[in-house]
């Protein structure tokens, strides 16, 4: 017997390599594209403060940008190093869409995040304009790819088992995994409003301090109208992915719910304490009769597969996955309410201090909210790697635990440290703010 | 030898290719990290050195990812064990490719002479470490590595460190420092080119001398050469490799010359690696009947055509846009440059 349990370590290993690497990937999905149109303005009018806009929220990209990458690749190799088993079992499908990710998307968001980067006074200004739109769309483009693959670990489609692993039968049944598009959706609109919140809260904090107001107030209209609009869409994406998750993973709805039992008119209970060894709720408060079927199914009769339906071993952890969701829900509720108050005071955010400090103190709360839907997402696919086809014990790599326990430690000390150098030099750079006007633009 | 579809072939042979194009697209920045403290004097030349590299290195370590990644598609089990089998190795070089990466950002981020020292040592060890393990890989994959029937590795990272291992891994670290002092020749302006260029005839020796050290023992540790004797027509690369290392140095008076053809010697070089491994991508030396194959290790047909289909079409685009990005910024790293705000 190994002194080490590998499934274990290796799944923290992944959890910790996956959640830090999802620190950088929404600020890159989201701020590139507002950096695309705030230099689209500048393109057009030709007003200078736009291009310092880009250049100002352009730095603090790259920082977290040079992150997201790095943690990105460790992840591919991740799958090899630590989970060969099920790598050779998938290999065929989920492989490919990351190969496929890499040729059509990854290279062009690499490529042209360079060309954007150097290219200020090397490329004409619509080449620039246009570089930094291809680095928006790539980015976007690559996160569909990887959702893709992950989606179909969550509801497996166009697949026949041979000879022991999930070969490709139908590639267009993949490309169109509505439970994988669904995800997409959810995921993207969240990622945008993470760079929206991320923009009005650093602009708030310069609003308050009448710190390049001009400057702060127009990047607070680029942002505050499509925040509004994204929170509604996060919600309501939410929504659609709640519906897909009660009927391809009623086991994990039932954990999100923390329901034991099968019921109609299911309720939804604000507060819960789920007692795993008992198969029951230690604590329900505040039930709302009929909500939970009516956000699974539509309808506020339908009926709601309990836990207890379904054989135990198959139940993924209870509390994780209903904590994780009411949090998630919760924070999502408040964005609505932030981007609104938010777009009301858009012209003039200085001239509102209460709003412009809930901005400031909400900038961290949209990477919990993300993290949170993640581990929904991941927690509540347990005990399977890929839902009703592998198990998560089964997957692992015949590695030494020995190994697995150096390497985690290894993650998480240079992952602590590089997590926190790139804070302080965000920080850093944020309160900075922009290059002042006479030295901006340079010829 | 039962019957094998093309398909497996085409891609062992285009998995060969990916790893030769990261070989050389990374080689010369990688290349330069390794040589920056011997031939940088002062703040000026080492900024110059992570110019240079500048508006490159990023994506040339996506080929790395696009390597990975179709040695997932098309041959996962090759992946699968591959990976799990050199699984210190790998994460030890992943995490040198990670601060490396981030030096470039990070370094001019904070106006201290320790931050940057840090950083320098990252750029350095984060350039130097993936040079030397992947040359120790390769070679150890030539030579074969202890797995069994089960994919399960029956070894450890010393005993990757053998004489042919260390050797390659010395062939690797001088095969990509050669190329970055030729790119440095390139791409750097005035003290420091000159010594770049210096430094290229230098190591061109040592690396000769290498190479040379190398071909003999891949005869006595390795099969590398079974396949030519099959088919003498596969003994193109390693003349293409010999023949393009002489012709570099005897064209070293253009800078460029000698760098497109150190890249026709990496490409000559991991071509009769390679192939000479053909038709196994892990070769097992417990039992050569426990090798991962193209036969074995393969993905189905069909993933194996549409991924030819999606490459077909991609990934010429990308060497387009990708030639297009080099002739753009093909501008000398000169004290005037330096000075401009996005300058690393």
């Amino acid at each position: 017997m190994d002194l080490f349990d590998v499934t274990l370590l290796s799944r923290m290993q992944f959890a910790v390599a996956v959640f830090f690497h999802f620190i950088f990937v929404p600020l890159t999905l989201g701020l590139s594209v507002l950096l695309a149109v705030m230099e689209t303005i500048y393109y057009r009018t030709g007003n200078e403060q736009y291009k310092r806009m880009a250049k100002f929220w352009g730095r603090l990209f790259l920082i977290n940008f040079a992150l997201g990458i790095v943690t990105g690749i460790t992840l591919e190799f991740q799958f090899g190093t630590n989970w060969s088993r099920y790598s050779e079992y998938v290999g065929d499908i989920f492989g490919s869409l990351l190969a496929i990710e890499a040729t059509v998307a990854f290279f062009l968001e690499s490529t042209f995040v360079a060309v954007w980067h150097f290219g200020w006074d090397k490329v004409s200004k619509k080449v620039h304009l246009v570089a930094i739109w291809i680095v928006a769309i790539a980015s976007n483009l690559s996160a569909l790819w990887i959702i893709l693959a992950n989606g179909w670990m969550q509801h497996p489609v166009g697949y026949h088992i041979v000879g022991g692993r999930a070969e490709l039968q139908n590639f267009f049944e993949v490309l169109t995994n509505p439970y994988a598009w669904g995800m997409y959706f959810h995921t993207l609109a969240g990622s945008w409003l993470l760079a929206c919140f991320f923009v009005l809260g650093i602009s708030a904090a310069h609003l308050l301090r009448k710190n390049e107001t001009d400057f702060f107030n127009r990047s607070v209209r680029v942002v505050a109208g499509f925040g509004l609009v994204l929170a509604l869409l996060v919600a309501l994406f939410g929504h659609q992915q709640g519906t897909s998750v009660a009927k391809y993973q009623p086991e994990k709805l039932a954990a999100m719910e923390a329901q034991w039992e099968t019921k109609t008119n299911a309720p939804f209970y604000l507060f819960a304490w789920p007692d795993e060894a008992r198969k029951r709720n230690s604590v329900e408060a505040v039930g709302i009769p009929g909500l939970a079927s009516f956000l699974s199914h539509g309808s506020f009769s339908a009926e709601v597969k309990g836990l207890n339906s379904f054989p135990a071993e198959d139940h993924p952890p209870v509390l994780l996955s209903f904590l994780s969701f009411r949090v998630m829900v919760a924070l999502g509720g408040l964005f609505i309410l932030l981007a609104l108050l938010a777009f009301k005071a858009r012209n003039d955010l200085g001239a509102s201090p209460f709003t412009a400090r809930l901005l400031i103190w909400n900038i961290p709360l949209p990477y919990f909210a993300l993290a949170f839907g993640w581990a929904v997402a991941e927690f509540g696919r347990q005990p399977w790697i890929v839902y009703k086809l592998m198990r998560t014990a089964q997957a692992v790599s015949p590695v030494p635990g020995y190994s697995v326990a150096i390497s985690l430690l290894a993650f998480i000390v240079v992952y602590t440290l590089l997590g926190t150098m790139a804070i302080f030099l965000l920080q850093k750079y944020a309160r900075k703010g922009p290059a002042p006007l006479a030295a901006e633009g340079g010829k | 030898m039962t019957e094998v579809s093309i398909f497996p072939i085409i891609w062992f042979v285009l998995w060969g290719l990916l790893w030769a194009v990261y070989f050389v697209m990374d080689g010369f920045d990688l290349g330069m990290g390794v040589l920056m403290p011997f031939i940088s004097s002062g703040e000026e030349e080492r900024r110059a050195i992570y110019n240079a590299a500048g508006p490159y290195w990023d994506a040339n370590e996506v080929w790395l990812i696009t390597a990975g990644g179709v040695t997932f598609a098309a041959f996962p089990k090759a992946y699968a064990v591959m990976f799990s089998a050199l699984y210190a190795p790998l994460l030890l070089l992943l995490f040198a490719l990670i601060f490396r990466a981030v030096s470039f950002e990070y370094r001019n981020k904070v106006d201290s002479p320790s931050w940057r020292g840090f950083w320098d040592l990252c750029q350095f060890l984060g350039s130097f470490l993936p040079a030397l393990l992947l040359g120790v890989a390769f070679a150890n994959l030539f030579q074969g590595i202890p797995i069994d029937g089960d994919g399960i590795y029956h070894g450890n990272i010393l005993k990757l460190l053998n004489p042919y291992g260390l050797l390659g891994g010395v062939l690797f670290v001088l095969m990509f420092s050669y190329h970055g002092a030729l790119w440095l020749g390139l791409k750097a302006d005035g003290a420091l080119r000159e010594k770049a260029m210096k430094r290229a005839r230098t190591i061109w020796i040592y690396l000769t001398g290498v190479a040379v050290a190398f071909l003999a023992a891949s005869a006595y540790f390795t099969t590398l050469y079974n396949n030519i004797i099959n088919m003498p027509l596969l003994g193109i690369f390693p003349l293409l490799a010999v023949v393009s290392l002489l012709g570099s140095r005897a064209v070293i008076g253009s800078a460029l010359g000698a760098w497109i053809l150190s890249a026709l010697f990496i490409i000559g070089a991991t071509f009769f690696g390679v192939l000479g491994m053909f038709p196994a991508l892990l070769p097992s030396n417990m039992d050569p009947a426990y090798s991962l194959t193209i036969m074995n290790a393969a993905s189905s047909e069909l993933t194996l055509k549409i991924m030819l289909g999606v490459a077909g079409v991609c990934v010429p685009i990308v060497i387009l846009y990708q030639f297009w990005v080099y002739v753009t910024f093909s501008y000398r790293v000169t004290p005037e440059e330096l000075k401009k705000e996005e300058a690393y």
